[in-house]
């Protein structure tokens, strides 16, 4: 059944092209919402036991002479990650609901990426998983050079070769895993007992390839120019899913077909996330663009799924997955708020902003972005702190060292959050001449149009999720655990 | 004897027989010259329906005209290629000698069938030369162009050097060997040590080969032919010539000089043709992508692409044995097609806009977005980016470099090459860029030759063509398991 999130997802992408462009986002939302739907099922009916191993869906022999196949398969981290999907791709439909050029175009585009992810996270077959992780680079590219921003050419491009380097990088060591067992069922390399030397170089050539997507320090900068060139709903998409491609497919390939490997390399794997967690922060402590500021504050999120990883025990990599729902959820919610504002107020400058007094104009705004805020910050009862202090855990067990210093990390990422807060919000008493700018402001805030009834519900959305989760985290939990336990790397 | 060599050769015979009418109808009657390509096309799908009669296996004096599933495989491919070819001509060359020039495409697929379906190497040579010659004939046929003129000039020039190469390194090999048949060349490798002279001609004999698929260092012509030459030529150059050139290099190396392959790992080095082919596709890869990076002329840029392709499909070669030469094979034959599309788009866009700069494309995506559609599955699949046949042509050909030879010795070729995809997905985009972010520029609004019949037909030609290239994309085991169970 789940494996319908991909079908109605390029069905609908496909219909697209066909219709007339009235109805482009009608369709681009029924089909964001029945994959949703899908996966919200998937979750309520399937028994948590069946979740717990990489249980095929669908196998149907594809290019059997070189023992390609059509392969599908569900467990709880890729039921977590559909979900996020689905989240991610309703919400941002609805706050691309005002896209008035070329929309049948943009939704296709939209809609490839959504199917493509839909399409890795539930792949069985290496090469299957291959096809669908390369299939999204090309819509983003266009996402972000026709409907962008600020020097959207460069960023485009710039996401695109990355994405692509890290493709290569993935594609040798695919092909290095095909040349020594002459299989690409995912179970059977999960079997397999490779040379230790292979392990040795064929791991991190395959895990690096899949960091680079999840914004692996020091090859991350694609994400912060990519996310600032992006329209609203290409950066919710980069942060909700394309970024988790990038950390499940190290999971789900690197870590489990080559587990010697991955014992060697992990603890550098976790000097790299810490590095990574406190660069990214303490650079947007410095950022003037608040899409620069919530760009840096996913690559030091996303830090932490790599630290999750890296403890290699099943409450750090269960985190890791958690953390990779939840930061696809706020993350979402950050870039679609930034989203909104910068379509009344055509400026991201955090200066410019605060001289605007955004709290009293746009109040739903005001307020979605402290909840986004707090969940980023990590505040309990959000996702966002059920997901970190498990790594945090997970990593205690592995590395102490490397939590005394993320908790440092957490002080600098509270830092820049506030201070994106407060000057894009509540920044209404400027010092000069407080006076006439709070009336001028006003003047210029009341112009501005209200916040629309499908970005509320965009909005509404995430909030929920990140609430739901962070109040409720054994809800995903008790689906993942399992499913990591199961995984090879733990038993060595 | 007769009886037999004419049943065995009908698709030849249908085809020389079409390009004599096709000829004689256009010295007739400047005015035929729409009947001149419906009987040219007709011609060459009575060709195809002769090849799918052929018997499975037959062989004439000694591997002079031979059949087997795989020559009569790309026979077919060769033909089909000729047919998109002469539709690309209808539209794109001025009514004025359409007969010669369709007889001159026709002749130049003879030359490709008998190279094809030749296992013998004066047969291969005397077919190198027949479609060597038509081809720089239709390179130049462009009388109001000098561009063609220079295009036609400097295909002959390196063409001709080449064949003399290739001319002596045939001759060495038979005074070392006694025999231009491919298997007894082989046999007597095998029994025989390999000497040094045997490896100076087995090298000559390479370069006029390295020529044929434009690999660099030999790939100079290419640039320059590819953008003066007629449309319709360019493409066929740098398809059906490919195509053919692939699969007798590949019987070639595999079948007459297998013994002599050595190896082209990293560290292990034997001398050898691997050695030497793996250099021509290191260099042609890295030299042909990053020249196309400069290139502002789409029909340039696809040459140096052309140029870089060549070298991916030679890993196949370099790799060797069954699954390195499938690999080749099905690498090539979706390349050509995806080629013979992307100058069909070319073609379009210059009689609308008069030129091929990249500059021409800008806004196509708003006139015309079938066209733009096409091209941008053309562009991807030369990225090899799924799900387009491109894709599954280099994990293909990459996968079968890395498991032929032990402990991934041939890595480093692989290497190279995944680099130059990064670098050719850089200047791919940069076309689909223009033309489907860029805004129309001023100076196209007016097309400048308002669309006829002609059109409509290579539009849908081309729609066939972008929906091959996705089909094998999506289901490449179609075609690959023809090929293996041809290659056996």
């Amino acid at each position: 059944m789940i494996a319908w999130t991909i079908y109605v997802t390029f069905a609908g992408a496909i219909l697209l092209l066909f219709l007339p462009r009235t109805s482009a986002r009608w369709i681009a939302l029924a089909t964001t919402v029945a994959g949703f739907a899908i996966s919200l099922l998937a979750l309520s009916r399937m028994p948590i036991v069946d979740l717990a191993t990489f249980k095929t869906i669908v196998r149907i022999p594809w290019v059997p002479m070189l023992g390609m196949e059509y392969h599908l398969a569900v467990d709880g981290i890729s039921l977590t990650l559909a979900l996020v999907t689905g989240l991610t791709a309703v919400s941002a439909v609805l706050f691309s609901w005002d896209v008035d050029h070329r929309q049948n175009e943009f939704f296709f585009w939209l809609l490839l990426v959504v199917g493509g992810s839909y399409g890795v996270f539930f792949s069985a077959d290496l090469f299957l998983l291959f096809v669908f992780y390369e299939l999204v680079i090309v819509p983003k590219y266009f996402l972000i050079a026709i409907w962008g921003s600020t020097n959207k050419e460069y960023g485009a491009m710039k996401l695109t070769l990355y994405s692509f380097f890290g493709g290569a990088l993935v594609f040798i060591g695919i092909i290095a895993a095909y040349a020594a067992t002459g299989s690409l069922n995912l179970y059977d390399l999960a079997q397999f007992q490779f040379s230790t030397q292979l392990q040795s170089w064929a791991f991190p050539v395959l895990f690096l390839g899949f960091a680079v997507l999840a914004g692996i320090w020091p090859l991350h900068t694609w994400a912060p120019t990519g996310h600032v060139a992006a329209p609203t709903a290409g950066s919710m998409l980069l942060a909700g899913i394309v970024m988790k491609l990038g950390a499940y497919g190290a999971l789900r390939v690197a870590m489990n077909i080559f587990p010697q490997g991955f014992h060697m390399w992990s603890r550098y794997i976790a000097v790299f996330a810490v590095i990574g967690i406190l660069y990214a922060a303490a650079v947007a402590l410095r950022q003037r663009d608040l899409k620069f500021v919530i760009g840096y504050s996913s690559v030091s999120h996303m830090g932490f799924v790599l630290l999750g990883l890296a403890t290699a025990n099943a409450l750090g990599v269960s985190g890791a997955v958690l953390q990779m729902f939840s930061h696809g959820v706020i993350g979402a919610l950050l870039f679609a708020i930034a989203g909104t504002i910068y379509r009344r107020t055509h400026t991201r400058d955090l200066d410019t902003l605060s001289t605007m007094g955004l709290s009293r104009a746009l109040p739903f705004a005001a307020f979605a972005f402290v909840i986004a805020s707090a969940a980023s910050m990590g505040i309990p009862g959000f996702s966002g702190f059920a997901a970190e202090i498990t790594i945090l855990i997970g990593t205690w067990k592995s590395y102490p060292m490397a939590v005394w210093i993320t908790g440092a990390g957490m002080v600098l990422v509270a830092a820049f959050t506030l201070r994106a807060l407060k000057k894009s919000f509540f920044d209404t008493a400027v010092s000069t001449n407080g006076g006439t700018t709070s009336v001028s402001s006003n003047a210029s805030a009341n112009a501005l149009p209200p916040i629309t009834i499908a970005e509320k519900w965009g909005a509404g959305l995430l909030m929920f999720a990140t609430l739901a989760i962070g109040l409720y985290p054994r809800l995903l939990l008790d689906r993942i655990m399992p499913a990591v336990e199961a995984m090879r790397f733990l038993k060595q | 004897m007769y009886i037999e060599l004419l049943k065995l050769a009908s698709p030849e015979t249908v085809v020389v027989v079409t390009a004599l009418v096709v000829l004689a109808l256009g010295l007739a009657n400047e005015r035929t010259a729409g009947l001149c390509s419906g009987v040219a096309a007709a011609g060459l799908l009575f060709a195809v329906a002769a090849v799918l009669m052929l018997p499975q296996q037959a062989t004439l004096f000694h591997g002079m005209l031979v059949i087997t599933p795989l020559t009569s495989l790309f026979k077919i491919i060769c033909l089909v290629l000729a047919f998109f070819t002469v539709i690309l001509a209808r539209a794109d060359l001025s009514s004025r000698n359409r007969g010669e020039y369709l007889a001159l495409v026709l002749l130049a697929t003879i030359g490709l069938m008998l190279l094809v379906g030749s296992e013998e190497l004066l047969m291969i040579f005397i077919g190198l030369e027949l479609t060597g010659l038509s081809l720089y004939v239709m390179a130049g046929f462009d009388k109001t162009d000098v561009r063609s003129a220079e295009a036609g000039l400097k295909y002959f020039l390196f063409g001709s050097t080449a064949s003399a190469f290739t001319l002596f390194g045939i001759s060495f090999i038979y005074g070392m060997t006694g025999t231009t048949a491919l298997a007894a060349i082989g046999q007597k490798l095998t029994t025989a040590p390999v000497q040094p002279l045997l490896f100076v001609g087995i090298v000559m004999t390479l370069i006029g080969f390295a020529f044929k698929i434009a690999a660099a260092p030999f790939h100079l012509w290419a640039p320059d032919t590819y953008q003066g030459a007629p449309v319709p030529s360019a493409a066929f150059i740098a398809s059906g010539s490919k195509v053919a050139s692939f699969v007798v290099l590949g019987k070639i190396v595999l079948v007459g000089f297998g013994p002599a392959q050595g190896s082209a790992a990293w560290h292990a080095m034997v001398a050898g043709w691997a050695p030497v082919l793996a250099a021509l596709a290191a260099l042609s890869i890295l030299i042909g992508n990053l020249v196309a990076l400069a290139q502002t002329n789409v029909r340039r840029l696809l040459a140096y692409s052309a140029v870089a392709h060549a070298g991916y499909t030679l890993l196949g070669l370099v790799a060797g044995g069954r699954e390195g030469f499938s690999a080749t094979l099905f690498y090539t034959t979706v390349y050509a097609f995806t080629l013979v599309g992307a100058f069909g788009v070319v073609a379009l866009v210059r009689r609308e806009t008069g030129g091929d700069d990249l500059k021409n494309f800008s806004g196509l995506s708003s006139r015309s977005p079938l066209l733009a559609g096409c091209m941008s599955i053309f562009m991807l699949s030369l990225a090899g980016l799924p799900p387009l046949a491109g894709f599954f042509g280099k994990f293909y050909l990459f996968s079968a470099a890395l498991r032929a030879v032990d402990n991934n010795g041939l890595l480093w070729l692989v290497a190279i090459a995944l680099f130059g995809s990064l670098i050719s997905l850089y200047y791919y985009l940069m076309v689909l860029k223009v033309i489907f972010v860029d805004e129309k520029s001023s100076s196209t609004t007016q097309p400048l030759n308002p669309s006829t019949s002609a059109d409509f037909l290579q539009e849908i030609s081309l729609t066939v063509l972008a929906a091959v290239v996705l089909f094998l994309g999506v289901m490449p085991g179609t075609l690959v398991a023809r090929i293996i169970a041809a290659v056996q």
